[in-house]
């Protein structure tokens, strides 16, 4: 019997032994690090669909998957395949198509898009209406519609590839639910219900309504004639943030179960926060008390202190709420080490991954440990005053980092964060 | 570690009405149903019985900014918060962890019709699809159509600011979400948590998707387990939420219990024939015995074949009463679960029978069953 390593709070440690990732930057780690540390932005003009009338015209959309049309979900369904596909593989968990751990994926809410609804309202005679698209419906002549637009066919479909066990969890947390996955995942892994867990964010929503949606509520930026240089984190003229498409994929593992197959450990996801917030619909509590509280809890799950934190790698949408929020939340938790501990923002090169991004930010962070090398917040030319902080202008840093904690805030009150740590060997 | 783990809080609405007194009587009587089958022709629905909204939505204005599944969904859980005696309890509330079952995406019909009969054979569709919806969408629709803004508004409504995550996936998003609660109060990973669904029937988008797959019923309304002459789904309005948490603190706070929730188990099986039988009748072994005067409770949907099969592996156990959820208040897919496990409760708590089992398999995938016993 070999020994039990638990943490300080006698629970079984969760260390990483797989990681993917695919963004507008590439697919695969070493595509998207290369790019990252060389201050590149994935954000461009979209060619997607038509822009005309549009107050946003860019995002960090994923173009080079697919030659035909697609919808969201089969979008998110390849973007999650690729990222678990290098995560599964660098793990060596498990044999192909047999994972032996649950899955917990954060998915985009999916509804019907309007080429499907087009489709429906094609052969109706005079105007069309819900009763006509049920009497369509009901011809039985479209019914791969039905699996395409489930809620969790995405999740279905990734459990059959890879042989995940047990019933997948679909879920969100709005724009958190990347790092809510992993949550999920360390719990299940301390509860002792599985050794292993495939956790997975994955977004591939950019589409006219769902932009329009963001645009009516004034979220996105309007910066379109440069659109490399539109996402401005922690700047003073941030105006909103660029949607992006991706999917970050972890394998969380039962530290001695890993040690006792000879896995390389990554890292480890060392502790958990989250708090609600019941201020508003979009819009943050002013005092920035749930986003403190989910910092603060999720160090003490870890068992660290702020001072033990290298750096953070910040949810930093560049809309105007969101950064000044962040930054007023970080000098609470970290006090006057907020001027000197570096925070970058990922979203300033890869936009808004939305439901992917904590899993997509939580994979970069393990890459900033492993590498020790910080990506830096591009487009950082005009600082707010307001906001006093070291972001890693522009051109990446070297620095030791073994303590990142990694934020994720979202509509509806969702505060995620989570503290990744190297290896106990490193 | 494993611990006890009780409901102590039901929240339940639907074309019954609302409480826990109508459903059990309901259940006590085995229905009958308050079924609609001329306002969506042909599909029948059990319209919800209408709320009176301010008893728990105070605000006309938080009632504005929900669709009426986010409305149906934040009234049910503030029943279960007044059942449990939490709703006054500011720091409970800030500590309560709440897990939702949701679909979401209510539509605007009209807007989506007019834009539909504009599109077919327009020279420009994409530009005019653009100016239509930044024109005609409400920029706060989005809001009341997004999946986890039901547990937003339970937030800002109830005040309950403990984190909240919401299970996406059609019926077994309703099974894991109880699943989850369960597990982490049992593994003391948490001390209470609000837990549920909240499906609103009453739409044409909503039966649209199914439809789309060949999953309703038409016609007329049929038991559940009697529709061989035409298989298929009859949705209903409904919501339910349970409060529940460890035993221990119950105790510690003088709670009322209706149950002990013992087991709350999910799978799911590539689907065959025989398959869901057979998952079934696996996650049932798997909470042991149990004894002959057991109340079965089903949130089968009546589709064509997995019903008989969740039939079968029900038809094995020793019970004394098998109830359709779907033939008391229609079936609520994210809801179905948290639906039937509220009745569950319902029943040990009013005293119909000293242990219950509950079973669920989705339309389309996954297989939930859950065991309770009398506090």
């Amino acid at each position: 019997m070999s020994t039990q390593h638990r943490d300080a709070k006698g629970r079984p440690i969760v260390a990483v032994t797989g990681l993917g990732i695919v963004t507008s930057l590439g697919q695969g780690k070493q595509a998207n690090w290369d790019a990252l540390t060389a201050g590149k932005s994935g954000i461009h003009r979209i060619e997607r669909f038509p822009t005309e009338g549009l107050r946003t015209t860019m995002g960090g959309t994923v173009d080079f998957l697919f030659d035909d049309a697609f919808t969201a979900p089969e979008l998110s369904e390849k973007l999650a395949t690729l990222a678990a596909d290098e995560a599964v593989a660098q793990s060596r968990l498990g044999q192909p198509g047999d994972f032996p751990g649950e899955l917990f994926m954060a998915v985009p809410p999916v509804e019907m898009e309007w080429p499907q609804k087009q489709e429906l309202a094609q052969p109706i005679d005079g105007p069309v209406d819900y009763d006509g698209l049920l009497r369509e419906a009901a011809t039985l002549k479209h019914k791969p519609m039905h699996e395409m637009f489930l809620f969790g066919t995405v999740a279905d479909h990734i459990a059959d590839r890879f042989g995940t066990k047990g019933s997948p969890i679909s879920l969100s947390t709005a724009c958190s639910s990347g790092a809510t996955a992993i949550q999920m995942g360390v719990e299940a892994i301390r509860r002792g219900d599985t050794q292993s867990a495939l956790c997975i964010g994955t977004d591939g929503s950019v589409h006219a309504e769902a932009l329009i949606r963001f645009s009516l509520l004034s979220a996105l930026s309007t910066r379109n004639d440069v659109p490399e240089a539109a996402a401005k984190p922690f700047s003073k003229d941030r105006d909103g943030f660029v949607m992006g498409e991706g999917a970050g994929a972890l394998v969380l593992e039962d530290y001695d179960h890993a040690l006792a197959r000879g896995a390389t450990i990554l890292g480890i996801v060392a502790g958990c926060g989250e708090r609600g917030d019941g201020f508003h619909r979009t819009r943050s509590s002013p005092d920035g008390k749930p986003a403190i509280l989910a910092m603060q809890d999720a160090l003490d799950d870890a068992g660290v202190t702020p001072d033990d934190v290298d750096y953070i790698n910040a949810h930093g949408t560049s809309t105007p709420e969101n950064d000044k929020m962040e930054a007023m939340s970080c000098a609470a938790v970290f006090g006057e080490r907020m001027a000197r501990l570096p925070i970058s923002s990922n979203k300033s090169m890869i936009g808004h991954t939305l439901t992917a991004a904590g899993a997509v930010e939580a994979v970069i962070s393990f890459m900033t440990i492993a590498n020790g090398r910080i990506p830096p917040t591009i487009n950082y030319t005009n600082p707010d005053p307001a906001i006093a902080l070291d972001v890693v202008p522009n051109v990446a840093r070297d620095a030791k980092v073994s303590t990142v904690i990694s934020n994720s805030f979202g509509f509806g009150g969702q505060n995620t964060s989570l503290v990744l740590m190297a290896g106990p060997s490193t | 570690m494993k611990r006890d783990v009780v409901i102590t809080g039901i929240g339940i609405v639907s074309s019954l009405g609302e409480g826990i007194g109508i459903h059990a009587q309901a259940l006590a009587a085995g229905g009958p149903p308050v079924v609609d089958a001329a306002a969506f022709a042909p599909y029948p629905v059990h319209p919800l019985k209408a709320l009176e909204l301010d008893l728990q939505i105070p605000k006309k204005s938080d009632q504005r900014q929900m669709e009426p599944w986010q409305r149906l969904g934040v009234y049910a859980a503030g029943v279960a918060l007044d059942d449990a005696g939490l709703k006054q309890d500011a720091d409970a509330k800030a500590m309560l962890q709440v897990i939702v079952a949701a679909g979401g995406g209510e539509r605007d019909h009209g807007v989506d019709a007019a834009i539909l009969t504009d599109l077919r054979g327009a020279n420009a569709a994409g530009s005019l699809l653009n100016e239509r919806l930044m024109g005609d969408l409400r920029p706060t629709l989005f809001l009341a159509q997004l999946s986890n803004l039901l547990a937003g508004n339970i937030a800002i409504v109830h005040g309950v600011t403990g984190a909240s995550r919401t299970f996406m996936g059609e019926e077994q998003a309703g099974v894991d979400a109880i699943r989850t609660a369960h597990a982490r109060i049992a593994a003391g990973q948490a001390e209470v948590m609000l837990v549920g669904g909240a499906y609103n029937a009453e739409r044409r988008d909503m039966l649209l998707l199914f439809e789309l797959g060949g999953y309703l019923r038409k016609g007329d309304f049929a038991p559940v387990f009697a529709r061989e002459d035409a298989p298929g789904i009859i949705t209903g309005s409904a919501a339910a939420f349970l409060v529940i948490e460890s035993a221990e603190r119950a105790a510690a706070r003088g709670a009322k219990t209706h149950a002990r929730l013992e087991h709350v188990a999910a799978t799911r099986s590539r689907r065959a024939p025989g398959s869901v039988e057979a998952a079934l009748r696996a996650l049932i072994a798997g909470f042991g015995t149990a004894p002959p005067e057991a109340l079965a409770i089903s949130a089968a949907t009546g589709t064509a074949g997995i019903t008989a099969e969740e039939a079968a592996a029900i038809a094995t156990l020793p019970q004394a009463k098998r109830i359709a959820t779907g033939d008391l208040v229609g079936h609520t897919l994210e809801a179905a679960f948290p639906v039937s496990i509220a009745l569950a409760a319902a029943a040990l708590s009013t005293g119909q029978a000293g242990e219950a089992l509950v079973t669920g398999a989705g339309h389309w995938r996954g297989e939930g069953a859950a065991r309770l016993v009398r506090a």
